[in-house]
């Protein structure tokens, strides 16, 4: 079997034993590559529909072609689509970093949509190459009533046999895209001709291989206008895709502390 | 993963799953920084992150490093949790699942070896085989990677003797050859400094085989089952348009439009209408183990998340009582009349624990039986044959074993059946009877209980 298809069946049995065991659930949608993917993927598990809420939990600070990109996808496609403002930034916590405390606002709006809402299980498009404490995650993995992720207590996960019962104040992430790489989730991209933000393609030198919020976020040099170019790209570098992301490198620890909080 | 030029057809490389296992301390983390680093698999930067990391706490670059993400973890300077590295080779890439060397971190391990298909099993060359390295050992058997590659490790500090390497592989080789583990290579390695890692060492003259990552290179990748009966686990059944869709994984063989399944264990059987695709023209006709499909039957069956569907000339066995070898994980201790849930598959069942036969000591291999003979645990094994219409177990007086476990069976008209056979699959052998006699009624009180006296006399 091609390793995109080994991926794609895994992801799909995934999404469906999340579904066949979780309820409410719901899936972040943050718009970025990995994100539609996802979405891709949830219609492939489902016959083509996307039975459960996705979430956008919007900072008000994402670039404006994300916006335009969200809601004509999310009718083209058929989503049922729940944006969730975040919180303004006084809210939240004042001993991080500046970017890290961009990010926190993000926390701490996914933490409140799923206390309102109530839901049981979020599904979200963590990759295990993206960041090293990400690679240490489950598929599903519980988080605490405040978020919280307890990496020293997890779950056995093996022969395709996840934890899917867990306590009443406890809620699960779900990620289907554990096991993808970078380039894996290119090449479905181009595979599969999936939609993707154009700010992904270079204009003037300059493109984005990362997408947080924009002050945030800086953009790579870069002459790749094409998939096949991003791809290439991509193989002969070594440098990470988060490197443009301030938050990753403000304090060594800054990401740790931020997942354990509850950050994706 | 690079093929060279922005147009290339992209082929899929060879994936391989391996984990390495060994004693804390044996060099496990500081091997995989180092094949890291060999194969120039480590990300840009990262080398010169670990020097800034290792300048600023005062320490000699730790290779290890690279591995341990939690900022917990640099300061126990101890392996919490599994994780996945990439590395290539030439050949293929590969993905390691690291996995810890304490104790305590047992189940994580488990979850980081139960995915691999080659495990490599670090040895200390001072120290030789030790509690976790057999622990390890056993549970790659257990687990059923059967491709191991052993690097015993840190040889410069044996000063390269070929003398101490042969000692210590013959150790392992021995207890691998004990649990059915045959090793394919034993390498000398030093981790730290990368002898016979990447390139053959210059202190080795004495070894003639090849280095850890050819080693790695030669073994083979797992490969899925299509050639294996049809097993399709139903995970879900859909209706979110006119179509009723049931949805699962081809765990084996080939499932095809047109087909006849049967599903157990309702033991319903349907045809297959058509295998349903999503943004897929025209839809497949066939559909292969390892992939995920969703099907629509000819008939409305009423189908539920748990059946496995398979061929009538392949069907799965029906049982309520088997035999297995597990390895507990819970926190309270499984003990006989324990009732557990089981996960098979998509399927979940309540099982009862009938009898414990015995624990498997991982140091030694042996067997321990618990302290008692249940006899009501033989007459229900025995019970258990569907040739059997009654049965009772005794203890009969025996000059040379003290006492005998002996039984008396009442068969079906005409039906032979070797009793003993039966029983000693199913039972350690301590506990089997020695003696079984078929008759026509087992001599009962009125009340129902077996009339002992009776019943040795049988037995003379």
């Amino acid at each position: 079997m091609q390793r995109l298809d080994e991926l794609e069946a895994q992801s799909i049995y995934i999404f469906r034993e999340a579904y066949a065991n979780i309820d409410p659930m719901g899936m972040l949608w943050s718009l970025g590559k990995d994100s539609n993917v996802m979405v891709w993927l949830a219609k492939k598990a489902f016959g083509g529909h996307v039975p459960f809420p996705v979430i956008h939990v919007d900072t008000g600070k994402k670039f404006r072609e994300m916006y335009e990109f969200r809601d004509t996808y999310a009718q083209y496609w058929n989503l049922n689509l729940l944006v969730w403002d975040c919180p303004p930034i006084e809210e939240v916590d004042p001993t991080l970093p500046h970017a890290a405390r961009s990010a926190a606002r993000k926390t701490e709006g996914l933490k409140r949509c799923i206390q309102q809402k109530g839901f049981r299980g979020i599904v979200a498009g963590i990759r295990r190459d993206e960041q090293a404490t990400r690679a240490k995650e489950r598929v599903f993995s519980p988080r605490d009533e405040s978020g919280q992720w307890d990496f020293r207590d997890q779950p056995l996960e093996f022969w395709d046999q996840f934890k899917t019962e867990f306590p009443p104040d406890v809620h699960v992430r779900i990620h289907p895209l554990l096991h993808w790489t970078e380039v894996d989730i290119w090449r479905y991209v181009q595979r599969e001709k999936i939609p993707i933000v154009p700010l992904y393609f270079a204009k003037n030198g300059k493109r984005y291989r990362s997408l947080g919020d924009q002050d945030i976020t800086n953009p790579i040099d870069s002459n790749a206008t094409t998939l096949e170019e991003i791809i290439a790209e991509l193989e002969a570098t070594k440098a990470p895709e988060r490197a443009g992301r301030a938050m990753d490198h403000e304090a060594e620890d800054a990401f740790e502390r931020l997942r354990s909080a509850g950050y994706m | 993963m690079s093929l060279g030029h922005a147009n290339a057809p992209w082929i899929a490389r060879e994936l391989a799953k391996l984990v390495v296992v060994g004693h804390v301390d044996h060099g496990k983390s500081t091997l995989i920084g180092r094949l890291l680093y060999d194969t120039e698999s480590l990300p840009e930067g990262k080398f010169e992150e670990l020097k800034a990391t290792s300048e600023r706490r005062g320490m000699p670059l730790e290779w290890s490093f690279v591995l341990d993400a939690f900022q917990a973890e640099r300061d126990q300077a101890v392996t919490i949790d599994t994780t996945q590295i990439w590395f290539k080779t030439a050949k293929r890439d590969y993905v390691i699942i690291d996995a810890p060397g304490h104790k305590e971190f047992l189940k994580n391990m488990v979850t980081g070896a139960a995915n691999a298909d080659t495990a490599l099993l670090t040895v200390d060359a001072r120290e030789g085989v030790r509690e976790q390295t057999r622990r390890h050992g056993y549970l790659l058997h257990i687990i059923g990677v059967k491709q191991v590659a052993v690097a015993v490790n840190k040889i410069d500090l044996v000063d390269y003797a070929e003398d101490r390497f042969n000692d210590v592989a013959r150790e392992v080789t021995q207890y691998l050859h004990d649990i059915g583990v045959e090793p394919s290579f034993i390498v000398p390695v030093s981790a730290r400094d990368g002898d016979n890692i990447a390139r053959r060492s210059a202190y080795t003259p004495w070894y003639e085989g090849t280095t850890l990552l050819e080693a790695l290179d030669s073994f083979r990748v797992t490969t899925l089952p299509v050639d294996q009966p049809l097993r399709f686990p139903v995970q879900d059944v859909y209706k979110f348009d006119e179509r009723r869709l049931i949805a699962g994984r081809v765990e084996s063989g080939i499932l095809r439009a047109g087909d006849t399944l049967l599903f157990s264990p309702s033991n319903k059987t349907a045809i297959v209408r058509s295998i349903e695709a999503w943004n897929q023209s025209p839809q497949p006709v066939e559909a292969r183990a390892g992939e995920s499909v969703a099907i629509t039957l000819e008939e409305q069956l009423f189908l539920e998340r748990g059946e496995i569907a398979s061929h009538a000339e392949n069907p799965p066995r029906l049982t309520t009582v088997f035999k297995g070898r597990v390895f507990w994980f819970g926190n309270e201790p499984l003990t006989a009349g324990k009732t557990l849930e089981m996960k098979l598959t998509t399927n979940r069942a309540r099982v009862t624990v009938q009898a414990i036969e015995s624990v498997i000591d991982t140091d030694n291999l042996s067997h321990r039986p618990s302290d008692e003979v249940h006899r009501n645990e033989v007459a229900e094994v025995i019970l258990g044959h569907p040739s059997v219409e009654d049965a009772a177990v005794l203890g009969v007086e025996d000059p040379e074993w003290g006492e005998r476990v002996c039984a008396l069976v009442v068969l079906c008209d005409g039906d032979e059946v070797d009793i003993e056979g039966y029983c000693s699959e199913r039972l350690a052998g301590y506990k089997r009877p020695r003696t079984v006699v078929s008759v026509d009624e087992i001599p009962r009180t009125p009340s129902g209980t077996v009339e002992k006296d009776a019943a040795r006399d049988i037995f003379g």
